[in-house]
């Protein structure tokens, strides 16, 4: 293999390199990546763009319930998606709505990618008894449907806590029930990368010179490993959104008086029947483009980093 | 073969005392079970014969044995919500789900292994193109607006199907069917769909990604060397190698798909064990969740060790060790 | 059919290049050659010198984004790359057959060695399947499969590495081709089946009358086996010629850099000799002769203008520095 004398710098090594020409080159992943940004973003931007605030009883009047969106018969052009049947406008309910959902979502594949690098990382590297106590867990875990497992984690927190805190700790959680349902499979995969990675000469040299475990750990193999991690996380993302909007619409989830954007599609699914439609759509629009932005992401992303596809 | 079967009845058995392990604890120390069930004026008599029925006085270990031995009959206790016991509100819903998640598998079969294969053969197709693009839609839509969606095409704009029950059912023992029923059959349809769907966008992108990997291997590429017919090589070789690993990852999303019917029967009121377990996470009925906890580790080792028997039985290679 | 002083394959100008996102790159680079009924012609070269792309397209498998940019395959005195997929379909196998490096993951796993066999016989010849069987059998021992009647029935997994070498042997010429492309046939057996193999494959193939092109980066095998021996750098032929005079006597530089680079038996060396450099990848081809950064001989010329096939005494030279020699 050639050396090169000179490496490039590192962005402009990116911009030239297989991946970001694979990722430009794909109008379906650009067009998704903008799409779950400009998502995203709004998301954030919620309580400063959001025309109305839905959950300000005071702002909210009978009057303006149920009524169309703006380019229908009846609409109002105040209320661009139409109303609920309280009055609250649409648009905001799920503009707060997706960033309540996108908040668990991040948060809980944020914490099981960081416990399930740890216990990977862990589990890879020094092997024997901790190795086989976690995979022990993992393999149960992974037996069993992440919903469900998401389902009874929840109903036993329900359980110990008292009544009145259901509604306050809903999202602590749902982040939690999915954090734990989730983690397995990062630590899966970094423990197998682990395991590859631990028996190259690099760590063996590492090893002879002293350096500590975890400082090899960290600073050698986690940046080797970090690939498929990406591809699940994202993937991950779209699940665990799907998981929260399941478990809300269940009733499980989130509660109607801060809702998600599954609660919004319960509450309006009862709606459907007497002809009030948008309730229910638009927050369904809303997630599945959302999901399937996220996953067109991972798709590619998967196929880009296969080596085996190179 | 002998002692393979012996060892995975011995996991079995092990990992349906850990369960039963889990759900004991839940069901003992979570919660109150004595404050749950009586109302709020009950004395402290009325406390103390419930505390000595329910057998809160003996040491834990008799709890648990009493509890395994109870779960091994089918005795799971009352419901904390509806009082009754727990075993008999599972008997009753039971059949339902079954049937359902039958209908639902036979269903994902029949639509997602033709539809892979196709794909993986005809990759740059634009049938296949569609198929993708569907498939990734699929999986990015959550189950319960597939099921509002199907609710509202064929049941409130044309009327043909009906959105909620099992209609009429057939009482066989302590089984009741609706596969003998015209409005029980009718009834199954939607939710079989929306339960399958997802399945069928899964198997779909399984087949397809194991049999384009499998006509990447060398066989394959010695049997085009050798002049065999597209036909042999497609169907002859690569399709036996692609079914394997699809065949446990199906029997395995059956398991699955008993815990998705949680929510489709919660979309089409469907009277199953998921509702009934949707129904004991709201109120926090303990009994019934660890009940159907139970149930459903057994309903997925029971399904684990009928897969590995039957790898064990097609794949050559296994059967040699034996 | 071709008459017996006719070549059994004609190579000319043959140029393989795969479209990438930084243009067509050249993996084959013009080669022409001669195969002659029933001779065995070794091909020997680094990894990515060509050889096996080569057989490749060939045997009409080269898929994208490999194509043939020009030139033509002959066989038994018929256009061969131009065929329809169908037509090529039937020609392999029952005309030309391939041998591959791995013999675990050359054969169905969950197919018997009797139904592979009976399956690729029954594709080309008009067999009833008792018939087929029979011949199946018959192959299984001339290969030196003990108790072929039993073992025909079954698994791949049940042989050994160098035994199911000799199946995949078997399959390639059940159906009686007049080629067999083996590509890095003993790679991936143990040196002490090597030898047996190459003995089988070279017997085989004299019995049956079918020609043999050995791909290999070996050249213990090519000297064992091969009656002429074409060696391949960066894609070009740079000298072919009988065994004998190519191992011992080489022309090309790069021919003799090869050849010195292996130590003789019985010799004391302080230190191995070696080719200074490494062979060129696809997109970085250097100018003129592919060879001339590592020759010790490269004059102007070479970095200049690509060397024209010579002929030399037997065999050819793609070199400059036999321009005006005698043949």
């Amino acid at each position: 293999m050639a050396l090169d004398a000179h490496p490039k710098p590192r962005l402009k090594a990116f911009v030239q390199s297989d991946l970001f020409y694979s990722f430009r080159t794909s109008y379906v992943t650009v067009a998704a990546t903008l799409v779950a940004l400009f998502i995203i973003a709004a998301a954030f931007l919620a309580p400063w763009i959001a025309p109305h605030n839905p959950f300000d009883v005071s702002t909210l009047s009978l009057w303006d319930s149920e009524l169309p969106p703006a380019w229908a018969e009846d609409g109002d052009p105040r209320f661009l998606l139409g109303t609920d049947n309280q009055g609250r406008d649409v648009l905001s309910a799920i503009l707060y709505g997706s960033r309540i959902s996108l908040a668990v979502g991040f948060v809980s594949v944020a914490l099981a990618m960081a416990i399930g690098i740890v216990v990977g990382l862990i589990s890879g590297y020094f092997g024997g008894a901790i190795d086989a106590f976690f995979m022990r867990i993992a393999d149960v875990m992974l037996s069993f449907p992440t919903i469900l497992v998401a389902l009874l984690v929840s109903g036993i927190v329900r359980g110990i806590l008292p009544r009145e805190m259901h509604d306050n700790a809903a999202l602590v959680v749902l982040v939690f029930a999915i954090t734990i349902t989730t983690w397995v499979q990062y630590a899966r995969t970094v423990r197998s990368s682990t395991m590859v990675e631990r028996s190259r000469e690099y760590v063996y040299a590492a090893q002879l010179v002293g350096r500590r475990p975890f400082a090899i750990l960290f600073s050698h193999i986690l940046p080797n490993v970090m690939g498929p991690v990406l591809v699940i996380a994202t993937i991950n993302l779209a699940m665990a959104i799907l998981i929260e909007a399941t478990l809300s619409f269940l009733g499980v989830g989130m509660p109607p008086t801060n809702p998600s954007l599954g609660t919004l599609i319960r509450v309006g699914n009862e709606y459907l029947f007497s002809g009030i439609w948008w309730v229910v759509i638009f927050p369904s629009l809303t997630l599945v483009t959302l999901v399937l932005a996220v996953n067109l992401l991972g798709d590619w992303l998967r196929d880009a980093l296969n080596p085996k596809l190179r | 073969m002998i002692a393979f079967i012996l060892r995975r009845l011995i996991q079995s058995v092990v990992v349906m005392l850990a369960v039963a392990l889990i759900a004991f604890t839940m069901f003992r120390f979570i919660g109150d079970p004595v404050n749950s069930m009586l109302p709020e004026n009950a004395t402290v008599q009325d406390r103390q014969k419930l505390r000595d029925r329910l057998g809160l006085n003996e040491t834990v270990s008799v709890q648990f044995a009493r509890f395994v031995s109870g779960a091994v009959q089918g005795e799971f206790g009352i419901s904390y919500r509806n009082k009754r016991p727990v075993s008999d509100m599972i008997a009753e819903r039971l059949p339902a789900t079954l049937e359902l998640v039958f209908a639902a598998a036979i269903f994902s079969l029949l639509l997602g292994v033709p539809m892979g294969i196709y794909t993986a053969l005809h990759p740059k197709g634009i049938i296949s193109n569609f198929l993708n693009v569907a498939s990734l839609i699929g999986i990015s839509v959550p189950t319960f607006v597939t099921g509002i969606l199907l609710i509202l095409v064929f049941s409130v704009w044309l009327n043909w199907l009906p959105s909620f029950g099992r209609g009429d059912t057939v009482q066989i023992g302590w089984w009741s069917t609706g596969f003998l029923t015209l409005s029980g059959i009718k009834s199954l349809v939607l939710p079989a769909v929306m339960l399958g769907l997802f399945q069928v966008t899964l198997i779909m992108r399984l087949v397809r990604a194991e049999m384009m990997e499998v006509l990447r291997s060398d066989f394959i590429r010695f049997a085009r060397a050798r002049g065999l017919t597209n036909r042999a090589v497609h169907f002859g070789h690569a399709l036996g190698n692609t079914l394997m690993p699809v065949i446990t990852i199906v029997g395995l999303q059956l398991g699955s798909m008993i815990a998705f019917a949680i929510i489709t029967e919660t979309v089409f009121q469907w009277p199953g064990m998921g509702l009934l377990f949707i129904q004991a996470v709201t109120f926090a009925d303990i009994p019934v969740m660890s009940a159907y906890l139970v149930l459903v580790a057994l309903v997925f080792v029971v399904i684990n060790m009928i897969v590995d028997l039957l790898y064990f039985a097609i794949d050559p290679r296994l059967s040699a060790q034996s | 059919m071709t008459s017996p002083t006719e070549p059994v394959l004609s190579v000319r100008d043959l140029s393989i290049v795969f479209d990438t996102r930084h243009g067509p790159l050249r993996a084959v680079d013009g080669i022409t050659f001669d195969l002659a009924k029933g001779e065995i012609l070794g091909m020997v070269g680094e990894s990515g010198a060509g050889k096996s792309l080569t057989g490749t397209a060939i045997t009409g498998l080269l898929e994208r984004p490999g194509r043939i940019d020009r030139g033509e395959i002959h066989f038994e005195g018929q256009r061969i790359d131009t065929l329809s997929a169908e037509e090529m379909r039937r020609l392999r196998g029952r005309k030309i057959g391939a041998i591959f490096q791995d013999p675990l993951t050359s054969l169905n796993p969950l197919m018997t060695v009797g139904q592979q066999l009976i399956q690729t016989i029954r594709t080309h010849l008009r067999l009833s399947p008792s018939a087929a069987r029979r011949r199946a059998i018959e192959f299984l021992a001339e290969v030196g499969i003990p108790a072929p009647d039993t073992r025909v029935d079954q698994y791949p997994h049940e042989f050994s590495g160098g035994m199911r070498q000799r199946v995949v042997i078997a399959l390639a010429l059940c159906a009686e081709p007049s080629l067999v492309i083996a590509d890095e046939p003993t790679t991936a057996l143990d040196v002490s089946i090597q030898a047996q193999i190459l003995d089988l494959l070279k017997k085989i193939c004299r019995e049956h009358g079918a020609a043999v092109i050995l791909v290999t980066h070996d050249m213990g095998v090519i000297a064992e086996t091969a009656d002429r021996v074409a060696v391949m750098y960066a894609g070009n032929v740079v000298e072919i010629g009988p065994v004998a005079k190519v191992v011992g006597d080489p022309h090309h530089p790069y021919a003799q850099g090869l050849m010195q680079s292996i130590p003789r038996v019985g010799s004391e060396v302080r230190r191995l000799t070696q080719i200074e450099g490494a062979m060129p990848r696809l997109t970085d081809m250097p100018g003129g002769c592919a060879f001339h950064p590592r020759c010790p001989r490269a004059t102007a010329e070479c970095r200049a203008t690509r060397p024209v096939t010579l002929p030399v005494e037997g065999g050819e030279v793609a070199c400059h520095l036999y321009q005006g020699e005698p043949a």
